[in-house]
């Protein structure tokens, strides 16, 4: 278990990291929130990062993979509140996160989530199974 | 070139990897650093610092903070006793990895640094040297 809470907003999971994680706490906090999406049968997940001063490739990784097992879970991610200062660092380190989607703030990752859950494309998968 | 001020501090931990990304940031900060620049050497001591934990088997991190006429820069320096780097041309390549990791962290670090060596041999342990001037 990580120490990090994980909310839960009606179908979404919103986690605001907070702290300065070394890499176990990455790793529970990537475990948790993978057992979470099924055990609340999320269909979001909203990742607040605007606290963090870094993203090195091992807090990238986490995200990445994040994004894809919620992926294969039927869920969406989005990751909300990237400082410019590190955004600026991530590609200069040569971590793009291509499998990971992105919103200015909050709000905007809300609105996302909903788009990504209520498009066409998402509801005619779901009905097919 | 004058050395201001210098600190040495041990990297055996994941915790100590934190502690090294403050106490860069502390240097980095008092160096008179902009924030982009600040977050550019956290980030490639943060990279580095845990290649000396899981590769090197750990080791310490000398923080020096530098003066060059009015330029102001800081220099870390990474030593650990590990099994060294055989190839260091290969382990500078984008993308290699012997870990599980996404292999940007020496190549990485290098573009996030203005300095930037390697020593290591197989047996001798790897000692990495990287600068950032404001």
């Amino acid at each position: 278990m990580s120490d990090i809470p994980i909310l839960k907003i009606g179908d979404c999971l919103l986690v605001s990291i907070q702290v300065d994680m070394h890499d176990r706490l990455a790793m529970a906090l990537q475990d948790d929130l993978t057992h979470r999406i099924v055990t609340d049968r999320a269909r979001g997940v909203m990742i607040d990062i605007s606290a963090l001063e870094i993203v090195d490739s091992f807090i990238g990784r986490m995200l990445n993979n994040i994004a894809a097992m919620s992926r294969v879970l039927d869920a969406v991610t989005v990751v909300v509140g990237m400082r410019p200062a590190v955004a600026i660092t991530l590609v200069e380190l040569g971590l793009a996160l291509t499998g990971v989607r992105t919103a200015l703030n909050v709000d905007k990752g809300l609105a996302m989530i909903r788009d990504l859950i209520d498009s066409p494309e998402h509801t005619n998968a779901r009905r097919e199974r | 070139m004058l050395v201001e001020s210098d600190e040495t501090m041990p990297l055996r931990t994941s915790d100590d990897v934190v502690r090294v990304r403050q106490a860069v940031r502390n240097r980095a900060v008092g160096a008179g650093f902009s924030l982009v620049d600040q977050t550019k050497i956290v980030t490639a001591a943060s990279e580095v610092a845990r290649n000396t934990v899981d590769y090197g088997g750990g080791g310490t991190l000398k923080i020096e903070v530098l003066r060059d006429g009015v330029r102001r820069g800081v220099r870390l320096t990474f030593s650990d006793q590990g099994p060294g780097i055989a190839d260091i041309s290969k382990a500078m390549t984008d993308g290699y990895t012997t870990g599980g990791g996404l292999g940007l962290g020496l190549s990485g670090s290098k573009r996030l640094s203005n300095e930037f060596s390697i020593k290591s041999s197989p047996g001798q342990g790897t000692v990495v040297t990287l600068a950032r001037w404001k």
